[in-house]
């Protein structure tokens, strides 16, 4: 079976879907990003969905599914490229894609990731600092 | 009916051409409720080219069956005659009453030359029913091409009320103009969406000034188009909302906080371009300031 890889750069997972995205391969992909983000420590996910020609409610779900679990693991994910007529179809199908970032493309999406990252990482360590006052922010992690 | 009853038509059209033809002419220039848009001279060339092309399709007696290949020149210059004055803006019964009108004379040489003769009502029947269906043919085309004219004019509304342009560098806006529904909506989300790909869009504005009103139908269209939009990577402002519509939002109870608004397209284009880092807010003030 198809199984969609996933390369890690630096503190970030880069998923590119290219091969038919039916409903085994996205459950799939959807195992491995999560098991990847843990087994990387990784911060932020971008997935690239530009060669994604036709979507239903089911892979629409599976994103959202995918974007919620990363969440939980502390991983900010961006979905880029989307083609208009898949924009169209998932409003259309009333989809929500919560918790999920977007971006034009792979490049304004890494852009967005560093900004979310480092914005997260702002907040936890001001938050910190007056919280547990003498504690180095680096040794806080998730 | 047998064709040797008929073959004295071709004869009449070819012996008493001139009379016919004369007389046709002068009978549809001396009708009081023939409109200006035909000049005097096209009547008269269409009339002559009609009956010329007319009696070669008659020469051999076939006047029963219009779909021979004999008679498809005639029906190609009627439809021909009937498009272009439906361009002209002349009414159908004017068009079908060219040749309907083309009865009265052929039947009165009809009646000279065979007065007594007992096939005159069947000849005459043929001749009728004959012209009645040329005449339906020119019905035909004249409807045909007023609903092509429509149809382009109904395609060029809709293109022409969805332009995206192109505002500043990063930034989209479509100027909505007219009801928005289901169908409008529609392309305006392709055409904007495929805008925002082409220019690698990070803004795009949806002016409302021009939406007269706004029902919770409109408004979930809206939604849908900022959705739409966001899922492509890229923010919207909605602009030109107007008081009124400011209440019947508020009114009708349709939550779209999460959607930034400004008043004007101005507005709207100041927050995109500040969003986009093309304009500072603070730079404005200090410069406000000074002056």
């Amino acid at each position: 079976m198809d199984r969609i890889p996933i390369l890690k750069l630096g503190d970030k997972l880069l998923v590119t879907i290219q091969v038919d995205f039916h409903d085994r391969v996205a459950l799939a992909l959807q195992e491995d990003l999560t098991e990847k983000i843990l087994s990387a420590g990784a911060k932020g996910v971008l997935i690239d969905i530009s060669a994604l020609e036709m979507v239903d409610s089911f892979m629409g779900r599976v994103l959202g599914n995918i974007a919620k679990a990363s969440r939980l693991l502390d991983c900010e994910t961006v979905l880029v490229g989307m083609q208009p007529a898949i924009a169209i179809t998932i409003t259309e199908l009333g989809i929500a894609l919560q918790g999920i970032h977007t971006a034009l493309n792979a490049e304004g999406g890494m852009a967005l990731l560093e900004r979310l990252i480092k914005a997260k990482s702002n907040r936890g360590r001001t938050a910190n600092a007056s919280k547990i006052a003498g504690r180095p922010p680096n040794l806080q992690r998730g | 009916m047998a064709k040797d009853t008929l073959t004295p038509i071709a004869s009449i059209l070819s012996k008493s051409s001139a009379d016919i033809i004369e007389n046709w002419v002068s009978l549809q220039l001396a009708n009081k409720n023939r409109s200006q848009a035909v000049s005097d001279s096209s009547l008269t060339t269409s009339s002559n080219e009609f009956f010329k092309l007319f009696q070669a399709a008659a020469k051999d007696g076939n006047i029963e069956n219009l779909n021979t290949p004999e008679w498809s020149a005639v029906k190609l210059m009627l439809s021909d005659l009937s498009v272009s004055r439906a361009r002209l803006g002349s009414s159908p019964s004017e068009t079908a009453s060219f040749v309907l009108s083309f009865k009265q004379p052929l039947f009165e040489q009809l009646n000279k030359d065979f007065g007594n003769d007992p096939s005159l009502a069947k000849m005459s029947w043929a001749l009728s029913v004959l012209i009645d269906d040329l005449a339906l043919v020119t019905t035909e085309a004249f409807q045909k091409t007023r609903e092509d004219i429509i149809r382009r004019q109904q395609k060029d509304i809709l293109e022409m009320s969805t332009p995206v342009i192109k505002m500043w560098e990063g930034i989209v806006a479509v100027p909505l103009i007219g009801t928005l529904d289901s169908a409008r909506t529609q392309i305006v989300m392709e055409n904007l969406l495929q805008k925002i790909v082409d220019i690698g869009a990070k803004i795009a504005i949806l002016d409302i000034t021009g939406v007269p009103t706004v029902d919770t139908q409109t408004a979930q269209h809206l939604i849908k188009t900022v959705s739409a939009t966001r899922l492509m990577g890229a923010e919207c402002i909605i602009s030109g909302i107007r008081p009124q519509i400011a209440q019947t939002i508020v009114h009708l109870g349709i939550e779209i906080h999460d959607i930034v608004t400004r008043a004007t397209m101005e507005d709207a284009l100041r927050e995109a371009m500040a969003r986009v880092g093309w304009y500072s807010y603070k730079e404005a003030d200090a410069k406000d300031e000074v002056r």
